[in-house]
């Protein structure tokens, strides 16, 4: 492991609020070029270890270390106060002035170049999940944070968004934190996958986390099986190129 | 009709005009009309210091509004209390320890109502700098931190996550709070204070889609509640605080009538 790829580096990091762990433990990497992927059930602190990595917790046990500050943020829960009047274009420049290409570029990738002068207000759920992550990759960011960044979105779009995530972490080269429910897309697309409980309860290699009993445990039987269904398409690859080019 | 008090009314009130402007915006967005109520509330303590101290009233308004939003922090952090219940406490504990104070200053006469509400005879040439002065170091900083200010306003997280340091921004803006409610508090009066923040923003809510427009609106707003206020407080005699805030009253009138036609009277 090449320690100058690393953009962010948890130690044993937990975070206590009244009195109650959301989690704790939490050692992780998150590398450039590499896309790291929180999974686990809910309340499981995905989301709170994402805040951990952002340093939006401040006092939290263990240690964070943050590599760089170019960082596109996709929450979870975001809530616009609708005193505000905002539009998708003054939401893309909120935390950075951004170039009006980059702008376009982004909401074109996204889908969503169309709704550039609509209120955000009045845009549906995945409509402006799709403004959110535009805004994330529009700053070209080192590091990206996605907490689950494609709900709501219809299932061709989710699809296509994972794709450009993946897309993204190659050609800017950024590493990429993400939480996501899609057990396909976390096999598929992760370089590494830590499984949460409160705790670290597993991590490794996608095949690795599959194999793992805790895992089983967490997820049950028809999660292994779509595990080992990956595992056998990563076997065949060769034989069924085309069917397995899909995901 | 153009007396010399006059002239320095309207140029005060423009001064005035164009800060409270961008600031009342952001009064709006982060709902804290309230919490400039008990700074301006606080004001009065602030005037019977300068005139019990010999000090500057525009200074001794702004350190006891600073102080008073120290403590207010403080006991947030400190008790359980609801947010509103703290700045009720400290708007009418302020206000009343100011009138006692008053109480024991035999040795000066104070216009009360014009502290309230304003005296558009009392401002001279001495007030209109500091409103000026003051008024373009506030929109200075203002302009400095308003890109954390905004994205903090719209997701503190994202701000925080994104390394914008909303912390900062937010005690920085808690200070220009108190900053304009100093400057302005001989010509609007401290009840209505905060009227003056709030009322051209909410107008130019009804009529703006975008943040920036937002606050060119309420600045527009602000100038014209003030120019249309004090002209016709010297033509009904009437006194200017109130009178401008009137003005302001009827422009967000306007702006919930008819959207269209309030955009044209404003241009």
């Amino acid at each position: 492991m090449n320690s100058q790829n690393i953009l962010v580096k948890l130690n044993n990091a937990g975070f206590r609020q009244n009195g109650k762990w959301l989690v704790e433990g939490v050692s992780l990497n998150v590398e450039k070029g590499k896309i790291v992927t929180l999974i686990g059930p809910n309340g499981s602190g995905k989301s709170t270890t994402a805040k951990i990595a952002l340093g939006i917790y401040k006092n939290i046990e263990g240690s964070v270390e943050k590599y760089t500050n170019k960082v596109g943020y996709v929450p979870q829960k975001i809530s616009i106060d609708w005193t505000l009047p905002l539009r998708v274009n003054d939401f893309m420049v909120l935390t950075e002035n951004i170039k009006d290409d980059d702008i376009n570029d982004a909401l074109s990738l996204t889908g969503v170049m169309h709704l550039k002068n609509k209120n955000l207000g009045n845009l549906s759920g995945g409509e402006f999940q799709r403004v959110l992550l535009a805004r994330a990759i529009s700053k070209k960011p080192e590091l990206l944070v996605l907490d689950e960044p494609v709900q709501g979105v219809d299932y061709a779009g989710e699809i296509a968004l994972y794709e450009l995530i993946k897309k993204i972490s190659d050609t800017l080269n950024c590493g990429i934190l993400l939480i996501s429910h899609d057990l396909h897309t976390v096999m598929t697309a992760t370089d590494h996958v830590v499984c949460l409980n409160g705790h670290v309860c597993c991590s490794g290699s996608p095949i690795d986390v599959a194999k793992n009993n805790e895992y089983k445990t967490l997820f049950g039987e028809q999660a292994s099986q779509i595990l080992s269904v990956y595992e056998h398409k990563h076997d065949h690859e060769h034989s069924h190129e085309g069917e397995i080019k899909k995901n | 009709m153009f007396d010399d008090f006059f002239i320095r009314a309207l140029v005060a009130g423009i001064g005035i005009a164009l800060v409270t402007g961008p600031l009342g915006c952001f009064v709006v967005w982060r709902r804290l009309s309230y919490f400039g109520d008990t700074l301006a509330h606080s004001a009065l303590l602030g005037v019977t210091m300068a005139y019990s101290f010999d000090l500057n009233i525009a200074l001794s308004v702004f350190l006891i509004s600073s102080v008073i939003a120290l403590i207010l922090i403080q006991l947030q952090k400190k008790t359980n209390l609801p947010g509103d219940a703290l700045l009720g406490l400290l708007a009418h504990s302020s206000l009343a320890v100011g009138l006692v104070v008053i109480g024991f200053l035999t040795f000066i006469r104070f216009d009360i109502m014009g502290l309230l509400f304003g005296d558009i005879l009392a401002v001279n040439t001495n007030d209109i700098l500091t409103i000026w002065s003051g008024g373009a170091i506030i929109l200075i900083v203002l302009k400095l931190i308003w890109k954390p200010l905004f994205a903090s306003t719209v997701n503190y997280e994202l701000a925080e996550a994104e390394g914008l340091n909303p912390d900062r921004a937010k005690a920085i803006f808690t200070i220009l709070m108190a900053a304009v409610i100093a400057i302005s508090i001989k010509m609007v009066g401290l009840l209505l204070i905060t009227g003056m923040l709030i009322i051209p923003a909410a107008m130019a809510r009804n009529i703006s889609d975008s943040p920036h427009k937002m606050v060119l609106f309420s600045v527009i707003g602000g100038l014209l509640s003030v120019i249309l206020g004090l002209f016709s407080s010297l033509e009904f005699n009437t006194s200017s605080g109130p009178s401008i805030i009137v003005a302001a009253l009827i422009l967000f009138i306007l702006s919930l009538l008819n959207i269209k036609q309030s955009i044209k009277l404003k241009n």
